[in-house]
């Protein structure tokens, strides 16, 4: 049973449509991210949700209720903006307890319950500091304890590490989805960040030019990409032209000097990818030649160039040697690692 | 896409008309047909434009102030510039006394500047002479020269610079063929700014400009102090229709709410 | 070698800045020094100026209650400009703000344009408008219902108030446009997620933030229309003078020079009294949150 539901939601600009056919049935308690590149739509169904855009056409539920027709300031949604929004003028207590004196919470149960916001974040003993004296890190965890104080049917996050540098981002990653775990909201995260995507979220919506390319969990996406847009987006990937002959018996597909039995259904040319990490060096398969080998530290990186067009390697580096540059190779993968879509 | 209520929408029309309204009546009355200042309800009449042309103190005031301003302006951007520069590039110790200096004549009240340059310049022997008029236009000029120059100069990646320099300019061929460049529309827009107030400005000028020197301005005030009639009106006209025409260059050119950012923030 | 790269550095910017810095100690600083000493001589009718150092002019300005009346009208028709441009000017800046690109760069110039455009013409403007008991204004007002008899403008300080407020209005939408900018984009989307409604947002998100945008705006229009000259001369006439006006009087009317520089010097000094004074306060009120 869904607890938010998005049915066919489209928005459209003028002639332009930014989000189209958008259907999502969000889980109790789930964390759902939204996926895709800067002007994908994500932001503007986020926004559709949290009522400050109106969806064109389409419905949005929250527990069988329509949304839409509720006033963005009495949704009760918590939003994380990507700027964090914190009103300057205010302590971080104050930001905290504005939420609650407009649901007048009184002072003594809202003094209480923004200490406890404050302390679940991370700032007990910050109450009384305005944003501008906070660093990035800080004024984050300030707007999430804000929006989390409400107790928010949905917590919206719009891009919130993307202010923040790599280390900080990783070690928020990590507390958001504690707080998150611990306290059981349901969570929609916007996202440009495949990785924050993955190491977030039970179930990933790409999305692209307006349109979700795949609902999945992150092993899923990452795994069984539904379309070359997502096995591109989600980390880098391999892709070789490749022909399933079916005249000879049993039919073969082959790339190159590489081939296996062919899968059920294809004939004629296809595209076959395969992530990086799962190809191998071997004695037999695709011949190809070590243009640039770099080091990574826990890894190996390969820049090749096949028979079927350039291709990238990952090897981990276990301390077994590894070819140098220049030497000729032959790549090998597992079928069940390819994924085999037509040419377009 | 507006948010606005239709409360806002109604004040905001309101505004719009009373900010407008004084200087539409003033065009209109210009054209009237009648001797007398009245809206020209029987048809329009070119008469009082025409009747400028008859009063030659109206339009040799008119080349004052155009002389004025055009002159004032160049040559406050010959002492802005280098200021502009040194103040935005280096760090130094009374910097920030200096800039205060520069931009302290939009501080002080331009009544009494009337008077200091009216006192100086007469203990000079230069009482109403053209020579006085643009040295006190200069000073007044000066601040809005340098805001929109140090705007620039600011904003300018200074790595573009030390690339001429690694490259072999240096001197007076570096500016001249790399910094000038870079700053030119801050400085054109300062120049415009600057030539706009110096055209405008009644309250300093009034002190200073003798018969012969008078400006456009001042002309129209000492006009105005005797007689009003729709002669007044056609020439306000004239001059609201040539700042006009100067206002949208300069919003095409640079954006009139950069070069007004620069003038807005006088309190500080 | 000649000078390191260093010493070099410590020189250029004295170099570049020395024109200017000439310039202005010799024909602005030592002109407001002369004025200075000027309110300390005498003046006599048949004598003229007279460079001897004496009171006389301060203690005229202390005890006619002329000036004071004078300098009271001059303040108060500053402080209800600024209060009238306040009132209007910041709501017009925040509905400006909230509209979409086109309109708002159109009628951003409609409100700004007028900045440049010439005082006298702008007054001018008002004096047809006001132009006695029947004018425009005054018809427009009656037949709205809003008054009953007309009200004088011409010749008065209300006249005065309206026509410098419409002068000196572009100033006071710039600095709250300027302090409007400067806001977080979403901070009223925040707000409203909150459960805050327009109202709450307006006076508890909004005002806050835009009031250093206000005040400085404010302390502008203020120490511009204290000092303003043309309007007040046009629409005030020759008998509701302010000091700017009086001053006129004395230096090109009266002829006595010291007196009018002395009520120069004295406006002068208020202001400045008034500017620095009131800049340093709202830096200290909002230091901690607008660092």
């Amino acid at each position: 049973m869904a607890y938010l539901e998005l049915d066919r939601v489209a928005k459209q600009f003028g002639a332009q449509t930014v989000v189209d056919d958008f259907s999502l049935s969000v889980r109790k308690g789930e964390f759902i991210s939204f996926l895709g590149p800067s002007g994908c739509g994500k932001t503007t169904t986020l926004q559709m949700i949290a009522g400050f855009l109106d969806p064109t056409r389409g419905t949005i539920r929250l527990e069988g209720k329509d949304l839409t027709a509720i006033h963005p300031a009495k949704r009760g949604l918590g939003i994380v903006f990507q700027s964090y929004a914190l009103f300057p003028h205010m302590t971080a207590a104050e930001n905290v307890a504005f939420g609650l004196e407009m649901r007048n919470v009184p002072r003594g149960e809202r003094t209480e319950r923004v200490r406890a916001a404050l302390a679940m974040v991370g700032l007990a003993g910050y109450e009384d500091r305005h944003p501008r004296r906070m660093s990035g890190g800080q004024q984050q965890r300030v707007a999430l304890a804000r929006a989390l104080v409400i107790k928010p049917s949905v917590l919206l996050l719009d891009e919130p590490l993307s202010n923040l540098d790599a280390k900080l981002r990783e070690e928020m990653q990590i507390e958001l989805r504690q707080i998150q775990r611990t306290i059981g909201t349901t969570t929609i995260l916007v996202t440009h960040d495949q990785n924050e995507a993955m190491s977030l979220s039970d179930r990933i919506v790409v999305m692209s030019q307006g349109r979700i390319e795949q609902i999945g969990t992150p092993q899923e996406t990452y795994e069984k990409p539904a379309s070359a847009f997502v096995s591109q987006f989600l980390g880098k990937t391999n892709d070789f032209a490749a022909t399933i002959d079916r005249a000879s018996a049993p039919a073969r597909l082959i790339a190159g000097s590489w081939s296996a039995p062919a899968p059920a259904g294809r004939n004629g040319p296809v595209t076959i990818s395969i992530r990086p990490e799962r190809i191998d060096f071997g004695d037999a398969g695709l011949s190809a030649k070590i243009v640039t080998r770099i080091f990574q530290g826990n890894h190996w990186l390969f820049q090749c160039e096949s028979e079927c067009g350039p291709a990238t390697v990952i090897r981990q580096n276990d301390g077994r040697s590894q070819p140098a540059e220049g030497e000729a190779v032959h790549l090998t993968w597992r079928p069940e690692d390819m994924d085999v879509r037509g040419v377009a | 896409m507006s948010r606005n209520g239709p409360l806002a929408l109604i004040f905001h029309t309101v505004f719009v008309i009373v900010m407008v309204a004084p200087i539409l009546v003033v065009c209109l009355v210009a054209f009237t047909p009648e001797g007398f200042l009245s809206l020209p309800t029987n048809g329009f009449s070119l008469r009082w434009f025409r009747a400028i042309a008859n009063y030659p103190e109206f339009v040799h005031a008119f080349w004052v102030s155009l002389g004025l301003g055009a002159l004032s302006s160049f040559v406050a951007l010959l002492f802005a510039v280098p200021a502009a520069l040194a103040i935005a590039r280096y760090r130094f110790r009374g910097r920030d006394a200096l800039a205060a200096l520069f931009l302290s004549p939009l501080m002080i009240p331009h009544v009494v500047l009337g008077i200091a340059f009216l006192r100086f310049f007469t203990s000079a022997g230069l009482g109403g002479s053209f020579a006085a008029l643009i040295i006190a236009h200069v000073i007044i000029v000066f601040p809005f020269a340098l805001r929109l120059t140090l705007a620039a100069a600011t904003g300018m990646d200074l790595s573009v610079e030390m690339a001429a320099v690694s490259l072999g300019a240096g001197g007076w061929t570096l500016f001249r063929r790399v910094t000038l460049p870079l700053i030119l529309p801050g400085v054109i827009s300062g120049w415009a700014l600057a030539f706009i107030q110096s055209f405008d400005d009644l309250t300093m000028t009034v002190f200073l400009a003798a018969p012969g020197t008078e400006t456009l301005p001042v002309r129209m005030f000492l006009y105005i102090q005797d007689n009003i009639d729709p002669l007044v009106t056609s020439v306000s006209a004239c001059v609201i229709a040539i700042t006009m025409t100067a206002l949208i260059l300069l919003d095409r050119f640079y954006g009139l709410d950069r070069v007004l950012a620069g003038k807005g923030d006088t309190g500080r | 070698m000649s000078a390191s790269a260093e010493e070099r550095n410590a020189r250029t910017p004295w170099a570049l800045t020395a024109p200017a810095l000439m310039l202005f100690v010799g024909v602005l600083l030592i002109p407001l020094a002369m004025t200075v000493m000027l309110s300390f001589h005498d003046w006599g009718q048949y004598k003229g100026i007279e460079p001897v150092f004496i009171l006389k002019n301060w203690r005229e300005i202390a005890t006619d209650p002329y000036y004071a009346e004078m300098f009271g009208r001059t303040f108060r028709i500053a402080i209800l400009t600024t209060l009238l441009t306040a009132l209007l000017g910041a709501p017009e800046a925040y509905i400006l703000n909230r509209m979409g690109g086109r309109w708002k760069s159109v009628f951003l110039l409609v409100i700004l344009g007028p900045l440049l455009i010439s005082v006298v013409a702008r007054t001018l403007g008002w004096a047809l408008l006001f132009g006695g008991n029947n004018g425009l204004v005054n018809k427009l007002l009656m037949s709205a219902g809003l008054i009953r008899a007309p009200i004088p403008f011409m010749f008065t300080e209300t006249g005065m108030v309206v026509a410098l407020a419409h002068v000196m209005m572009p100033f006071m939408v710039l600095s709250v446009w300027a302090a409007l900018q400067r806001l977080d984009p979403q901070i009223e989307n925040a707000a409203l997620s909150l459960g805050a409604g327009p109202v709450t947002i307006i006076r508890r998100i909004i005002m806050p933030q835009i009031m250093p945008g206000v005040l400085s705006g404010a302390i502008i229009v203020f120490s511009l229309s204290a000092s303003a000259f043309a309007t007040p001369a046009i629409i005030g006439g020759r008998r509701l003078k302010v000091a700017a006006t009086l001053a006129y009087d004395e230096f090109l009317n009266t002829l006595n020079w010291p007196l009018g520089a002395a009520v120069a010097t004295l406006l002068l000094a208020a202001l400045v009294l008034i500017v620095v004074g009131s800049n340093a306060l709202i830096e200290r009120r909002y230091a901690e949150v607008f660092r």
